[in-house]
């Protein structure tokens, strides 16, 4: 048996669809330039995607027949080489929407093998939210903005390139950056790519992770059921109706807090989190009706409150609240658990308020956000300006 | 997953382009190599990335057919049928529930001796909704006049559709043949496949040509009327004589494509490997191939001298071959992706049919074991494959086994 590489690319479902894809591509394509065989397949339990769903691509390369045979004969790679992770506020884990509870991003990676991370913040930063792990890695940042596009269009950021210079450097015996370069020039045939791919492979370091190193949250799992002890006729248990729920500091019950699936959470969807100013709320209801995932808690002020494991970061709530600034989307970057906002706002309203002024000048105005293109031109708009923070780094 | 790319000759090769393609895509092409005039489509997954394929290349100007989005599986299937019948060479497809939905035009196809080919992306019937490969989808028009052929490679699944559409159209034959194509395993996974030239492949397949069956003004004739009892057993009968030359026609056919292409696939009905010195053999359907091969090389190296055949083509069923194939060997387990639930033996299609063959066609009956596995695209994994052989050779030493067990289920 000889060597066999995998490399697996977590991603945004639909958002980053055909990065993804264009890297598992590149990878197989380049390394074929050397001999070397391979294939490239997405993980099927996570499509049909939706949009910002975690889902992972891969690409598995060997130099011969039934060495790649034996890294095919398996689902998806249960041990890779290098893990991308292509935006950063997935870092706090992949919950695909088929059943695998929350898996950290170094899940499939190798004792000793390097995550790279595409981000704007550096290692440290990112090790906020990664979960720590028994073995040592390497964490290294691929400095830039992460590129979204939608499901017709697709932002050619070279940001696929890029990562393929960063594999060159971090696993050279997959291929070259001579092959890389083949590959662009004979597959893609475009000379700045071949710029871009260099400044890449010459910038890209990583740091040592020690065990222990990171978020020391426990990712949440569960165990399946066998087939005698699951409900027959294909059906579920439906949730209890839920109720009112005590105030943190008098303790007295009001408001109204719905059962929510246990198995089921969806915050590694969110690329953003809503904060909620509960002095200017209005109780007008808008956020609490018109959230698609039933993500708002009634509290018993009268204020609504979202919970941060239900809520997948769609911004609806931002859109119709009709009060200014009272909801805000914020970069999920910015934070690091899921605690109850108003919690904090009951405990100590002026340090919450003087939290929330800070937090509400990172939100950026809904024109100008990253999801998808809102409006003619905005490719060309966002094109340079990706260039520009790569060239930066 | 798929496996790799069988040998192709030296100076072949040259001729040929590689592509880093899916099987789906690899289908796609060879519909566009075969210059196909009316494709109808209708998304469901997996078969759905077949459309999409077609539809890209359409749209790019590598194509031109007829592309026609249908309202449902049902109309999907009889636009192709009618489309054929006046003489133009069709593809259509679909996957679990929608090519149930399509059952009505499914039946009356064979019949109508319509040479359709389609690709069946293999995937679970609902409920409960699943993406995940299983056979039954394909096999419940096992018994009404249509070719069913399995896959297991990006490559086999562009030749195959060749192939297809020169044996379907043959005059000797004239009926619809479906392509199975595991879903995920092989539909949505990009391997390197040789792409044939057009001239090739304008070598290989002759026009299509319906003779007297075809729709056209200057060839005035009626089709599907209603019968009753005094012209059915006829008709069916007709269709019976096509089955009874088949496997005839799919040995010419693969030694002609084998000629034109240089792509060896041996015997054409299934695949042997390692069963030479076999003592035990399992045998199945499709991408299991890969996780069973890597398996047996594993077994081997402790000693255990067990091989694999790959049913290729199920209908027609191989029996005579298939059953000379496994007579020699001490014990043979069958892997079902697939249920056929209050069967004899309560076994799984392949392996009711096969113990069917063997005791008509074999001089000596080796137990015959059914196993379930990899429903719903579960993984048959290395060790599910470890277990299985294991089984097989107590069997082989005259412990008496299960004839039906469940593997990888959860308990």
């Amino acid at each position: 048996m000889g060597q066999l590489f995998a490399v697996e690319i977590i991603y945004r479902g639909v958002f980053q669809k055909t990065l993804a894809k264009n890297i598992t591509r590149g990878i197989v394509l380049a390394a074929h330039n050397e001999g070397k065989l391979g294939i490239s397949f997405g993980r099927y339990g996570d499509a049909p995607e939706r949009n910002g769903i975690p889902a992972k691509s891969f690409a598995i390369v060997a130099n011969d027949e039934q060495t790649l045979e034996a890294g095919m004969a398996q689902y998806e790679p249960k041990q890779v080489d290098l893990t991308v992770v292509v935006d950063d506020t997935l870092t706090k884990g992949a919950e695909s929407w088929a059943w695998y509870g929350l898996q950290p991003v170094h899940h499939a990676l190798k004792a000793g093998a390097t995550l790279a991370v595409v981000s704007q913040d550096d290692a440290p930063a990112l090790l906020k939210n990664i979960h720590r792990r028994e073995e040592p890695y390497k964490l290294g940042v691929i400095k830039g903005a992460a590129s979204f596009s939608g499901m017709w269009v697709y932002k050619d950021d070279h940001t696929d390139v890029r990562v393929l210079g960063v594999i060159a450097k971090v696993l050279p015996g997959l291929f070259s950056l001579k092959s890389v370069e083949q590959y662009i020039n004979e597959k893609l045939k475009n000379p700045l790519k071949v710029t871009s791919v260099r400044g890449a492979y010459e910038r890209f370091t990583a740091v040592d992770v020690k065990p222990g190193q990171g978020n020391p949250e426990e990712p949440f799992k569960f165990t399946l059921p066998g087939w005698e002890k699951m409900r027959g006729g294909v059906s579920v248990t439906g949730q209890p109706q839920g109720g009112p729920y005590a105030d943190p500091t008098t303790g007295e019950k009001g408001g109204f807090r719905p059962h929510r699936n246990e198995l089921f959470k969806k915050y590694s969807t969110r690329t953003m989190r809503p904060v909620i100013n509960f002095k200017t709320c209005t109780k007008c209801t808008l956020c609490w009706l018109n959230c698609p995932d039933a993500s708002f808690d009634v509290t018993p002020d009268g204020t609504y409150d979202t919970n941060m494991e239900s809520c997948c970061g769609c911004g609806v709530c931002e859109a119709v609240c009709p009060v200014n600034d009272c909801i805000s989307m914020v970069n999920e970057t910015e934070f690091s658990d899921n605690k109850s906002q108003w919690e904090a706002f009951k405990k100590d309203q002026e340090a919450y308020l003087k939290w929330l002024e800070t937090t509400i000048q990172k939100a950026e105005p809904i024109e100008k956000r990253a999801h998808g293109f809102r409006y003619r031109g905005q490719y060309q708009e966002e094109v340079p300006k990706a260039l520009e923070i790569a060239a930066k780094a | 997953m798929a496996t790799l790319t069988v040998p192709v000759e030296e100076k072949k090769k040259v001729q040929e382009q590689e592509a880093l393609i899916t099987g789906a895509e690899a289908i796609a092409i060879a519909c566009k190599l075969a210059n196909v005039d009316v494709v109808t489509a209708y998304p469901i997954r997996p078969y759905d990335t077949v459309m999409q394929y077609i539809s890209q290349l359409v749209a790019d100007g590598e194509m031109d057919c007829e592309y026609i989005v249908a309202e449902g599986e049902h109309s999907q299937f009889e636009i192709v049928k009618h489309a054929s019948v006046c003489g133009a060479r069709v593809f259509c497809g679909s996957s679990g529930v929608g090519w149930m939905y399509a059952m009505e035009a499914l039946t009356v196809s064979p019949a109508l001796r319509v040479p359709m080919v389609c690709m069946v992306g293999n995937r679970a019937l609902d409920d409960p909704g699943a993406f995940g490969v299983e056979h039954n989808d394909a096999l419940a028009v096992r018994d009404l006049g249509w070719l069913l052929t399995w896959v297991d490679s990006a490559q086999e699944a562009l030749d195959t559709a060749l192939i297809a559409y020169r044996l379907a159209e043959d005059s000797r034959i004239m009926v619809p043949l479906a392509i199975s194509c595991d879903g995920a395993f092989l539909t949505h996974s990009q391997a390197l496949v040789q792409i044939p030239t057009a001239e090739q492949v304008k070598k290989f397949l002759p026009p299509y040509n319906r003779g007297d069956l075809l729709m056209h003004p200057d060839n005035v004739i009626s089709i599907a009327p209603q019968v009753n009892e005094d012209w059915v057993m006829e008709i069916r009968r007709q269709n019976y004589a096509v089955t009874e030359i088949t496997c005839d026609v799919i040995r010419e056919v693969y030694a002609e494509f084998e000629k034109n292409f240089g792509r060896k696939y041996g015997n054409p009905f299934f695949e042997e490997y390692m069963t030479e010195d076999a003592e035990v053999v399992l045998l199945g359907m499709g991408t299991m191939s890969t996780p069973v091969k890597v398996a047996i090389r594993k077994l081997r190296e402790q000693g255990k001298k067990v091989g694999f055949v790959r049913l290729r083509w199920f209908r027609p069923f191989p029996g005579p071959e298939i059953a000379k194939c496994l007579e020699r060997f001490k014990a043979v387990g069958v892997i079902d992706r697939d249920f056929s639930f209050g069967s004899p033996n309560l076994s799984g299609v392949v392996a009711t049919e096969l113990r069917s063959a063997m005791y008509t066609g074999a001089a000596t009956r080796p137990p015959v074991l059914g196993f379930i596995c990899g429903l719903g695209g579960r993984e048959v994994t290395v060790p599910d494959v470890e277990e299985m052989t294991d089984i097989v050779f107590q069997a082989a030493n005259g412990k008496a086994q299960p004839l039906t067990q469940w593997i990888g289920l959860r308990s």
